[in-house]
This record gives structure tokens, sequence and C-alpha cells, in this order.
């Protein structure tokens, strides 16, 4: 079996993968990372997005063993319960979930677009999280979210 | 679901790679994965092994090669939306692959994947075929250019041979004078189109000069809309031009499906293609 060394979260495994391994497998079941979630698995939903080497990708789509030597980044190694990131305390102030399924994957598109776009218009975050599905909110109050937290993200990175 | 068994390679040169993808009939290549992997979880392919082309950098890049651009099979959908050249001397291309899907997978997924997998609900095969791209590929025997024209053979099917590796595309720079765009119809924003329609369009003094059209969706194949491209020859915009647009979906063969029935496919290509050719002539 390939042998194949990722780190996620700032930790470093070394783990023994069959090939067929999804990488939202080797999270969940290996790794313990269950704050990823699978949602769909035909890659439509993006419920399982996470940060592969900076970039997001749906962990559903793709091999553990073409993660190999990468860095990953789940909603677990964004914050703690305690100190939540800046845009992960957004969605809750904004209430921007009902179920909190999608969440996860909403949470890191939206830090994702930031890269880019650091103050996103509505029309821009629509288009950003379009590969990622809510059956609940009806979007609004995600967008709402996103404009907050990319405010509050520009006011850390003005004020540090 | 879980993908059922297979056996992985990756290879450290392209030699090694065609080598794989020579020596095992059931052997597939793997991109990016975006469409290859959701096949294999539901079943749809079983391939005995899997060779890896995500350590190839050989295979990634746009280049300026003069009269066109190289685009290598490995480079992704967002690195070629980004790309200043792609931008400047191939906007069609560059368009086109903004719309692809979603983000996330516009970070895995290749314009030489989705080019090889030959979907023709993909939405660049009908931009490539539309510029009159031509296809690098390289096996133990050599390189062998395939014009777009003929690289598409049928549904999921392309001209590549057992141990054939894509290079990548060369695309013709157009030159001064055109115009762009790329419509498509979809239910959901990042779903598959259900009709698409890649146009590039030469106008002058209010009339079209030259028209090149690709449609997605309209067969088992990507397909030009010759007709319409030959009626488009010194059309004045208006009136001349809708009619032209109607004979958009001559010589297509759309299938039918939950979506949409193959009327309703033909429909939305004439629709579509006055839209295109509309936008590309930057006529609103």
């Amino acid at each position: 079996m390939p042998r194949i060394t990722v780190t996620v979260d700032g930790v470093g495994y070394e783990e023994e993968v069959e090939p067929r391994l999804l990488l939202v497998h080797l999270l969940r079941e290996r790794l313990g990372k269950t704050g990823t979630p699978v949602g769909c698995d035909t890659s439509n939903c993006g419920a399982c997005t996470v940060m592969l080497d900076g970039k997001t990708v749906k962990s559903c789509s793709v091999l553990a063993v073409q993660a190999d030597g990468c860095d990953i980044v789940t909603i677990e190694g964004l914050g703690s319960p305690g100190s939540m990131h800046p845009m992960q305390r957004a969605f809750h102030e904004e209430h921007a979930l009902q179920c909190g399924y999608c969440t996860p994957g909403m949470v890191m598109a939206a830090i994702d677009l930031l890269r880019d776009t650091p103050d996103p218009s509505e029309e821009a975050i629509r288009e950003g999280l379009e590969g990622n599905l809510c059956r609940c909110t009806g979007y609004c109050n995600i967008v709402r979210a996103v404009r907050r937290g990319a405010q509050e993200m520009g006011q850390a990175v003005k004020s540090s | 679901m879980i993908p059922a068994t297979f056996d992985y390679v990756r290879p450290g040169s392209l030699d090694e790679a065609c080598q794989a993808l020579a020596s095992d009939e059931d052997a597939k290549a793997l991109a990016g994965g975006q469409s290859l992997l959701p096949l294999l979880r539901l079943r749809l392919a079983y391939p005995s092994t899997l060779v890896d082309l995500g350590r190839l950098p050989e295979l990634t890049g746009v280049h300026d090669r003069g009269d066109h651009v190289f685009i290598g099979a490995m480079t992704t959908h967002d690195e070629v939306m980004r790309s200043s050249l792609v931008n400047s001397a191939c906007p069609l291309v560059a368009l086109t692959t903004a719309t692809v899907a979603d983000p996330a997978v516009r970070h895995r997924g290749t314009f030489g994947g989705s080019l090889a997998h030959a979907d023709p609900a993909a939405d660049l095969p009908a931009v490539v075929l539309a510029l009159d791209g031509v296809l690098v590929a390289r096996s133990a025997e050599g390189e062998r250019e395939i014009p777009a024209a003929e690289f598409f053979v049928d549904y999921l099917e392309s001209a590549l041979r057992p141990g054939e590796i894509l290079l990548g595309a060369r695309i013709p720079k157009l030159g001064d004078g055109w115009g762009y765009h790329y419509e498509k119809f979809h239910r959901t924003a990042q779903a598959w189109p259900i009709v698409g329609v890649a146009a590039a369009v030469r106008r002058s003094n209010g009339s079209i000069q030259e028209a090149r059209i690709g449609l997605t969706n309209m067969g088992p194949t990507p397909l030009r809309a010759r007709a319409v491209e030959s009626a488009l020859q010194g059309a004045e915009l208006g009136d001349q031009v809708r009619q032209a647009c109607e004979q958009a979906a001559e010589g297509t063969s759309p299938s039918g499906d939950l979506h949409a029935q193959p009327d309703y496919r033909r429909h939305l290509a004439r629709v579509l293609t006055h839209r295109a050719i509309r936008t590309a002539a930057g006529s609103p």
C-alpha cells in the first residue's frame, strides 16, 4: 500500500493508504477530523471543502494519495470553540446556518474567496460560493456573514 | 460510494507515464480527477490502474509560441483563467474557463483532463473546436498532432490511443478585431450546461466578416455550427444575424435526458447562438 505524508491542521501524519481512499475518508475515519462532513459524495454540494496547499478542494473528489506531501487545513484548524476564526464568528453572529451541515465548507469557501477579493460585493460572494449548497438558509444570512467576516478580517489585518 | 479497487502509480517522467499506460490496456491517466473520481465513485468506470500525472511539471504552464498559445494539459482551470497570456491572446478560453463548475473544482480540474475526457457537455471542447486548436499527444513512438476536429470521436471517446498522453493544446491567436462570448444554459450555478455556445466574431463597419461557433452538448461530440458560420459572413447586425442563427441546430443530434428533450436543446441552440453572437459582436 502507498505510504503518504500529510500535514493536517498543523500536525504531520504518515499513513499507509489504499489508493482508492478518498481524502475526506482519510480525514474523518483515520485522523478523526469529523468537522469535515460528507454531503452529496458527488462533488456538487461542497460540504467537504478543505484547503489543500492553500486552495479549496472538495475532499470527496481527491484521493488521499494525491494529497501526499501536501498541507491540509480543515474547519478544525481554523479556530477553537474559545477562539473562533473571524469568519466562524461572523457565521455565528449573523445566524448563517440552521442545520449546520454545509457550514464547514461554506466557511472554507468564504475564506478562499477573500484571498483574491478581500472586500467582496454581494454578487462576488454569491459567485464565490457557487460550489457550496445550503438547503436551509436561502443564503441571505450567509452572504451577510461573509461580508461581516471580510470586514473583521480586514480590520484584523489593518490593526496587526 | 467508495470506488472499486485499483492500482496506483505516480510516474516521475513522461516516458514512465507512457510506458505505464501502454503496458496495461485498462490503465487510465489521472489528471485533476474532477470528472474521473466521480465516475469511479459511482462505479461507472473500473480502471485497473490509475497513472497519476500530477507530479509532471512539464505538463503544466501556458507558453507564448508566436502565432499560438500552448496550454499544458495539467494546467488547472484556475491557472488558465488567471493567465494574463490566455486572457490577452485567447480570451474565449479564459472567459469560458471561468464558467467551468465552481472555484474548488477549478483548483483541481485541468485543461487537458477536460479535453481528454471528451464529455460533450464539458465547456472547453467546444471552445477548442471553435478556435481550430491542435492537440498534441505523446507516446513511446513520439509526438503526434491532432486537430480538434478529429480529436473528439464519440461520447467520452477521444482520438488518444492506448499509451498516449495529451501534452496540451495549441490555441491559434486570432489577432485584432475579434469579439468573444460563451453563453450557456444550466439549471444551477455549477451544473453542467444543458446547451452551451462558444462564439468568436470578427466585425467591421456594422457587419460580421467572419464567425466561429462551437456547440456544447448538441451531440455525442462538440460540434461547429457551420451553417450559421456561413450565413453570418457579411451579415449586418440585426435581422440578418437573427435569421442566420436560426440554423444553429442544423446537423446536430442532441440527446434527450431528464433535463431536456432533443427539440428543446435545438431551440436552446438557436436562442443561445443568437445571444452569443450578439454579445461577441458587441451588439446588445
